[in-house]
């Protein structure tokens, strides 16, 4: 019996590489991911629809954030989400959404799936759209009557955009070259 | 003789009383001696515990929030290589989620010719392996880089931890479901509060990643991420999706949160490197180190743990006079790679102050370097990834400290 069961395994995989060898489990439906949550790309795939202006965004964050992040997003028990901006190549850099992040989709996804932090996967995604377009507005990024969708999201530059480089390692501890 | 016996072991009860320990005192007398009658032990259980006489136990650093932070694996008391999964380091974001393996799912989508979900019962069906594998976390030793260094090795390198994990190579699920072409990354996600996610290279995905459900003969801890979780030999643990659900195949990275904003490093220049998954070859004296104390002059052994996430331990050298002169240590064998290698050294304190440390070249030529030569290049902000020569010093009345 096992013998057959190899030989009818190895035959499958012969004949078509393309088919699934073990054929355990089931077909995933679009139902099914659909319920696991969005997840975003920089390009702005898996945004939902809906859109979110600063104005709003400011009473989502004074109702659901600002008492974690503070009242501006200074910090308090959660990060800091605005400023240090220029502050990278310093000898005290300041790492927020508005100095650090690359992408504005990485704010949306974050929030989306992990904030409020006592309360992950509370918001709508026009709430979320609204928050995000608020803290961006805070860092100075975007303008205060712009309008943050699944459009405009992924077009938004953010200021350390270019400020991410590829792992150069080994560069310290290389052994060193023999002596001649 | 019997009169003498019947005092010690007065003596012993009344010391075991004076703990508030009547019970462990008579347990350490159990055993028959001439004409004194034997107290029978404790009866089988279903589980084990440790001895009540055993205290290590993990280190938590505090914060505001105590479902996101970390606790230290106690490496000052650890012996051989293998951790104890309930002494596991650990690191979470929204805290440990309670899973019911029966209701789990991992699904696999995106640029896949059959998106698949399966059961855990299903992964359990598919052909598996087992590899004995260090895990360490990305921020490991990061208090190193500052001026003032962690007290005790337990929070200096705390955050790494070696387990046999057993489970199912990534590689064949994927081919599984068949990737398609164009393909580049796999976004794997966790089924924590917040969903945790990170971007994983597919090339690394079809190479020796394990889908891993068992971590020392048992089912994962709910800590390790029971009942399923990445295990990436030889890369941060942060990358290593805990209580895995989601498997995304993808012609990008996402650049979540915990690859931009954590887990990147940030160089003197203002340029963060982003994905540095590999943990480089590092070592370090577990005894003597910080906080411990030696009774007094003459011999002792030296110890430590020392990986790579390159591969094998090929050496690891001890100084004990501030890095002038080493000397080779032994190496426990088999010397597995990608996995906590313990070596030894007896060594003789004199009752002088003395600077000791360990230094690991693995077997791709790489050596451990020192703090300075790492600073030197990266700074003092990146933050991660920190693998430097770590220096105890053994003060002349015995006490260690950290430097
Ligand atoms: C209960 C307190 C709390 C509330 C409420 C809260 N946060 Fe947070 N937030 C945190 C904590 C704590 C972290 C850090 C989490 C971590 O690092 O794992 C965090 C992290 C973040 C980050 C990532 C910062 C970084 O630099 O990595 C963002 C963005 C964020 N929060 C946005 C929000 C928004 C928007 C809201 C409102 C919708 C919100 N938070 C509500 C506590 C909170």
């Amino acid at each position: 019996m096992f013998r057959l069961a190899l030989i009818i395994l190895a035959g499958a995989g012969a004949l078509s590489a393309q088919s699934a060898k073990y054929g355990v489990g089931r077909a995933a439906t679009a139902d099914q991911v659909r319920g696991l949550g969005a997840s975003v790309a920089p390009d702005g795939g898996g945004l939902p629809e809906g859109s979110g202006t600063v104005a709003a965004g400011l009473e989502v964050f004074a109702s659901r954030c600002a008492k974690c992040h503070g009242e501006k997003a200074e910090g308090n028990i959660g990060p800091a989400l605005a400023g240090g901006q220029g502050t990278l190549a310093t000898a005290k850099p300041f790492k927020t959404v508005g100095s650090f992040w690359p992408q504005a989709t990485t704010v949306w996804d974050y929030v989306n799936r992990a904030m409020p932090f006592n309360q992950p996967g509370l918001l709508k995604p026009p709430e979320v759209y609204a928050v995000v377009a608020y803290i961006l507005n805070l860092n100075g990024i975007i303008g205060k009557d712009q309008i943050m969708d699944a459009k405009t999201l992924p077009k938004v530059k953010m200021p350390n955009r270019d400020g991410f480089v590829a792992d150069p390692r080994p560069d310290v501890g290389v052994k060193p070259a023999a002596k001649k | 003789m019997r009169i003498s016996g019947r005092s010690s072991r007065r003596r012993m009860l009344g010391f075991g009383a004076a703990l508030g320990g009547g019970l462990l005192a008579s347990a350490t007398e159990s055993r028959a001696v001439d004409g004194v009658p034997g107290q029978l032990g404790i009866p089988l259980g279903p589980y084990g515990e440790r001895s009540p006489f055993e205290k290590a136990v993990r280190w938590r650093r505090d914060t505001k929030t105590p479902e996101t932070g970390s606790s230290f694996t106690p490496l000052q008391d650890s012996v051989g290589a293998i951790t104890p999964s309930s002494l596991h380091y650990e690191r979470h974001h929204t805290g440990i989620p309670t899973i019911d393996p029966a209701g789990h799912r991992l699904v696999i989508h995106g640029m896949v010719d059959r998106p698949l979900s399966l059961t855990m019962a299903e992964i359990r069906r598919l052909p598996s392996v087992s590899r004995t594998l260090v895990l360490e976390c990305g921020g490991n030793s990061g208090s190193e880089w500052a001026v003032k260094t962690a007290p005790d090795v337990q929070r200096s390198h705390g955050l790494v931890s070696c387990s046999e994990w057993t489970g199912v190579p990534l590689s064949l699920v994927l081919k599984e479901v068949g990737i398609q072409r164009g393909a580049s990354w796999v976004i794997a996600e966790g089924a924590d509060a917040c969903r945790m996610a990170r971007s994983i290279p597919l090339a690394k995905a079809l190479d020796n990643i394990l889908l891993a459900y068992g971590q020392n003969g048992e089912a994962l801890r709910p800590a390790q991420g029971y009942p399923l979780r990445l295990i990436i030999p030889g890369w941060e643990g942060n990358a290593c999706v805990k209580w895995l659900h989601r498997l995304k195949v993808t012609d990008q990275p996402y650049m979540t949160r915990d690859e931009t904003s954590k887990y990147s490093d940030l160089m003197p220049d203002g340029k963060a490197r982003i994905f540095t998954f590999q943990m480089e070859a590092k070592s370090v004296i577990t005894f003597p180190s910080g906080g411990q104390t030696l009774s007094g002059p003459g011999l002792y052994e030296l110890t430590g743990l020392a990986w790579s996430g390159r591969g094998r331990i090929e050496r690891v050298e001890i100084t004990t006079d501030g890095g002038r002169t080493w000397v080779d240590a032994q190496l426990q064998e088999p010397r597995l790679p990608i996995a906590l290698t313990r070596f030894r050294l007896p060594w003789r304190f004199e009752g002088r102050e003395e600077l000791i440390a360990s230094r690991a070249t693995d077997e791709s030529g790489y050596v451990q370097p020192s703090r300075e030569a790492l600073i030197e290049v990266r700074g003092t902000n990146s933050g991660y990834h920190y693998n430097g020569i770590k220096l105890w010093r053994v003060q002349a009345d015995g006490t260690v400290t950290n430097v």
